[in-house]
């Protein structure tokens, strides 16, 4: 087992499903951030086999639980304080995402008008289907 | 302050109430012919559309009200790079209310998040084209007296025909309605129109290709034209674009009393010859489209008479 050292204050994504570390390395701007992340790849886990851990030096502000619940809502959110958990966050499929995702119908108005952000709407949440608010498409 | 860009934007209640104004507008001309006096109307037109743009333009007209506005992109700002967010703010300073037509999906939505007037989608790409869609229920409401317990036939080119759209997720909300989508695989209807408003409606419908077929249980038969500007690709619009011709043969098994409507402009999916079949009702239904905007301009603008 890799020892990675403990994290006095920050969040601690875990539960992610395995490989899946990096997009949301990519997706929360992590690159952009100063502070330290530990990225644990291919962790064992009794309930999933394999998962991928985020340690995040930090407060909760950093995280954007959207973003989160996009990627994977099965995902658990702790907040350490002091090297001890405080609070378990739960992740929930966002209703509304904005420039986390880009519509791709090349007949979209966002495909013209550069300042507008990207909106999508939670169309079906059994499916997970999000729709781009201004033309409906769906995302895929 | 409203804006009209879907439908769905109106109530059931609230079309009845728009639909019983411009009966009374046809009813009454002369009563609304200085209604909007002192107002004007925008057409912001990004994309060439004649009978749109003068019927909205006849409608202001009709109220006493002016009209100013661009018919191409061209001849608009649009031309310069400038954003349809600019236009519409520069736009609410010179008018009360604007109608746009515009390639791009969902360009009415931006611009009614921007704008300080009402503004009228008047058709945004392949996606809604509201007005037209009040239109067809103000056609079908008076030439049938009701907006339920009808099966409702959609011919052609369902995928890009923006007016299915709009006139489907309107008609679901009514009841006992049934839909026959007609079209070849190539240009169904969206996945969208058919997961989140008729399955999520529980609205009875079947997709099928052949009209002859489905002719004689329709009460309403809606033509629509395969629009070249929809398609990238010149092969494949010449592929579709014959798929279906209404004439004379094929109307021997429909109802007597079916009515056909169509959007305009046809090319050569109705036969001419169909013009003089009692149940052709595509002409009146151009001037229900000028009854149904004079209410709409009205309701807008919350002018009472």
């Amino acid at each position: 087992m890799l020892n990675i050292g403990g994290l006095k204050d920050g969040i601690v994504l875990d539960h992610i499903q395995a490989g899946k570390s990096m997009d949301i390395y990519k997706y929360l701007k992590l690159d952009k951030l100063d502070c330290q992340v530990a990225i644990i790849k291919n962790a064992r886990s009794n309930k999933m086999g394999r998962k991928d851990i985020l340690k995040i030096e930090g407060g909760l502000d950093v995280v954007d639980l959207d973003v989160l619940g996009y990627i994977d809502c099965n995902i658990t959110v702790n907040i350490i304080k002091e090297e001890k958990i405080v609070e378990k966050k739960v992740v929930r499929l966002p209703g509304k995402l904005t420039n986390i995702i880009k519509c791709k119908n090349p007949r979209c108005i966002t495909s013209i008008e550069q300042e507008l952000p990207h909106v999508f709407l939670l169309a079906d949440e059994e499916n997970q289907v999000y729709r781009c608010a201004y033309c409906e498409e769906k995302h895929k | 302050m409203r804006h009209l860009l879907s439908p769905l934007d109106f109530s059931v209640d609230e079309l009845d109430r728009l639909m019983e104004l411009a009966g009374d507008i046809e009813a009454h001309p002369d009563k609304y012919k200085e209604a909007c006096k002192g107002k004007k109307l925008a057409t912001l037109f990004y994309e060439p559309s004649t009978r749109t743009r003068l019927s909205f333009e006849a409608a202001m007209l009709n109220l006493g009200g002016s009209v100013l506005g661009f018919s191409s992109a061209d001849s608009s700002s649009a031309a310069k790079g400038e954003s349809v967010s600019d236009t519409i703010r520069v736009i609410s300073c010179y008018a009360d209310i604007c109608a746009m037509r515009h390639p791009k999906e969902g360009a009415p939505m931006v611009a009614a998040m921007k704008s300080g007037i009402p503004v009228i989608n008047a058709g945004d790409g392949g996606h809604q084209h509201p007005t037209q869609t009040l239109t067809d229920l103000l056609t079908i409401r008076s030439l049938k007296g009701r907006l339920s317990g009808m099966t409702v036939g959609l011919c052609g080119d369902l995928k890009f025909g923006r007016t299915v759209h709009s006139l489907i997720e309107a008609l679901v909300r009514y009841p006992d309605i049934r839909f026959v989508l007609i079209s070849p695989e190539e240009l169904r209807v969206p996945s969208y129109i058919r997961e989140n408003v008729l399955d999520a409606h529980q609205i009875p419908y079947e997709e099928v290709r052949d009209l002859e077929t489905a002719m004689p249980s329709l009460d309403i038969l809606y033509m629509t034209r395969v629009q070249k500007e929809r398609f990238f690709s010149e092969d494949e619009y010449i592929r579709m674009k014959d798929c279906y011709i209404l004439d004379r043969a094929k109307l021997k098994t429909a109802k007597s009393d079916m009515c056909i409507l169509h959007p305009l402009p046809r090319v050569n999916e109705i036969s001419v010859e169909v013009d003089d079949d009692p149940r052709a009702a595509y002409f009146p239904q151009a001037q229900y489209g000028v009854y149904i905007r004079m209410a709409l301009i009205l309701t807008l603008l919350e002018i009472t008479v």
